[in-house]
């Protein structure tokens, strides 16, 4: 636990995006689900932040709740989501619609669902600009321009085109395009190679990359795929069940798992296994149910090396290393982040 | 996905040479429809060229004998009034066509504003509207329009006004269905998440991917409407005399079946022609429409 850290090191202004004890309850008619609990994250500006967990742990939900896209049924209960100082949450529908497609914008996890079909993309891609200054062309020749950056052959013939005249690769590449013509300062991406082969997963990885750097934006990036968070992200967060478990930067949670979660996560990830078998490891038992109050350790039902105390007591957040937190009691020999 | 691949080279062919010749092309393929098509595009010319084709003052009573039998001057004779028929046949589809362009027109409007009110706005305003449909179509149309046109008294307005509000319920539920459908669709959410207003998403990409089933719809009860405006003027309870009007001439011509069947007749088979036409052509569009139907693709 004592090796260089290798990014540099966390300037002392403000992240952009700073989720802090974040609580959202979805009511149902069988009770309240608790799917997002004591959440805290930040992201920094100009770094790229990984969510990873299994489905239902509770990622694309925080990433709904940043853009406020979530259903009538969510209930944020506590906490808050400072972007650049302001609270999402507390500000009015007015202010904050005009953040989105502002300073922030999203990329969605199907491509093929993500543009509307009766519409062109030209339309499309003049209309997400309507923040910005400029004449009808000045913003067709922006649209050409980004179109061109992600790789769109022949754009300017290719801008009256309706989106079924794209494969989905090219529909995810659009997309981007779209999401990052507003030059957002962060760019919130749920899932977005899911839906796409491994061949073109790389490329779009490769891609949301080189255009993070050249614009300079943030990225929270939502995935199951540790290999693309590995690939992207400068830090990751591990969620499991509604709560980030670790996180840290995304070396330190790769080679030094903190978490028994993140542990497993890892193990399980048919890239990363060095013999050849036949059957791939899984973590035995599945998610637990989120209805209704829970104490002790989410985990626990599923974890090796649970005692006593998990049963008990939840886990605070452990700081281990420079930058790197986990909520485990495994972890009660180390320094107590907060109590 | 394997439909949006097949379809592909149509659509970009329907791209380079515009979108309408594509659309005739496609029409003229469906016999049925071309025959529609011809139907519709002769009638309404004979109704806005009316004027010009009638032979005699539709209104004028005793430009001939009564009831006297088609002749070179009067091609399909005269009714009990000494009326040309031929006149008031030619003008008479006036009287329909309006009908039902401007309440389907009306109908149409109200209902997809009504209808996308209840699918994108709360619940309780959804169920109320929906009651409120529902209560509208619960009555079979014709004893529905009788009731208010016996309340309201007989005239153009209020004949358009009644078949608009029975209409109106069956498009704003199509349309509530698919704003449903497309509320929770990805694209929505993306359109929120850049900061799309409710109208605006409503307006810009909601309502394009609600009108092409509704304008179907609408074709499909032209025929409907046009029986149902006859159907309330050979009742009495239609266009005051003496405007000429399909419905009025049979009405008119009924009582004489069996002196002169050629007034009942000649009222009867333009009513029949546009009925037929605009089925004919409300069915051809659905078929080009509903990918399921296709079978040349």
């Amino acid at each position: 636990m004592t090796h260089d850290d290798p990014t540099p090191p966390p300037s002392s202004s403000r992240p952009l995006l700073e989720i802090c004890d974040l609580n959202l309850d979805f009511g149902t008619p069988r009770g309240r689900i608790h799917a997002l609990r004591n959440v805290s994250l930040d992201v920094p500006a100009a770094q790229v932040v990984g969510i990873v967990g299994e489905s239902g742990s509770g990622k694309s939900t925080l990433a709904y709740t940043v853009m406020g896209l979530l259903a009538e049924n969510a209930d944020v209960t506590a906490g808050s989501i400072l972007f650049e100082g302001r609270d999402l949450l507390t500000m009015t529908a007015q202010g904050r619609r005009s953040l989105l497609g502002d300073r922030l914008s999203m990329i969605f996890q199907d491509p093929m669902t993500a543009l509307n079909p009766v519409r062109t993309i030209e339309s499309q891609m003049i209309d997400i600009q309507h923040h910005e200054q400029g004449s009808r062309s000045e913003k067709r020749a922006r649209a050409v321009d980004m179109l061109h950056r992600v790789g769109i052959p022949d754009p300017k013939n290719r801008l009256g085109a309706y989106p079924h005249q794209f494969s989905g690769g090219m529909r995810q590449r659009v997309c981007i395009a779209m999401a990052l013509l507003v030059k957002p300062a962060l760019l919130v991406a749920d899932e977005p190679t899911t839906a796409l082969d491994a061949t073109l997963e790389v490329q779009i990885i490769h891609l949301l990359k080189d255009l993070q750097k050249e614009i300079g934006c943030s990225i929270l990036f939502v995935s199951h795929h540790l290999g693309a968070v590995a690939e992207l992200c400068d830090r990751v967060a591990v969620m499991y069940a509604g709560e980030v478990v670790e996180q840290g930067a995304v070396r330190d949670i790769f080679r030094n798992p903190a978490h028994p979660y993140t542990r497993a996560l890892l193990e399980c990830d048919p890239g990363r296994i060095r013999k050849s078998t036949r059957t791939l490891p899984t973590i035995p038992g599945e998610v637990p149910s989120l209805l209704g109050a829970k104490v002790g350790c989410i985990f626990r039902t599923r974890c090796q090396h649970a005692f006593d105390r998990c049963v008990q007591e939840n886990p605070v957040e452990y700081r281990i290393g420079v930058d790197q937190v986990a909520r485990c009691h495994l972890l009660g020999q180390e320094r107590l982040v907060s109590a | 996905m394997v439909s949006f691949e097949a379809d592909t080279p149509e659509i970009n062919d329907a791209i380079d040479t515009g979108a309408f010749g594509a659309f005739l092309r496609q029409l003229c393929k469906n016999r049925l429809g071309t025959l529609g098509g011809v139907l519709v595009v002769l009638i309404a010319a004979i109704a806005v060229l009316a004027p010009l084709i009638v032979t005699h003052d539709p209104i004028q009573i005793m430009v001939g004998p009564r009831l006297a039998a088609p002749s070179l001057d009067f091609l399909l004779g005269t009714d009990q009034l000494g009326r040309d028929t031929f006149s008031r046949v030619i003008m008479g589809g006036r009287i329909p066509l309006l009908v039902a362009f401007a309440s389907l027109g009306g109908a149409l409007a109200v209902g997809v504003v009504l209808g996308l009110i209840a699918g994108f706005g709360p619940r309780w305003l959804d169920n109320l509207l929906l009651l409120i449909f529902d209560t509208i179509r619960s009555f079979p149309s014709i004893i529905f329009a009788l009731a208010i046109i016996a309340l309201l008294g007989p005239s153009l307005v209020n004949i358009i006004l009644v078949i608009a509000i029975t209409c109106m319920p069956g498009y704003a539920r199509v349309a509530r269905t698919q704003a449903q459908a497309l509320q929770s669709s990805e694209y929505i959410a993306a359109e929120r998440s850049m900061g799309a207003g409710t109208t605006r998403i409503l307006a810009v990409h909601v309502l394009p991917n609600v009108i092409g089933p509704l304008v179907i719809l609408v074709s499909m009860d032209v025929p409907a409407v046009i029986a149902t405006s006859a159907g309330l003027s050979f009742l009495g309870m239609g266009v005051r005399p003496p405007t000429p009007d399909w419905g009025a001439i049979l009405n008119d011509g009924y009582s004489y079946i069996n002196q002169t069947p050629w007034i009942v007749i000649a009222g009867g088979i333009p009513i029949i022609l546009a009925t037929l036409g605009f089925t004919f052509l409300g069915e051809a569009l659905r078929d080009m429409f509903d990918p399921k139907l296709r079978k040349d693709l």
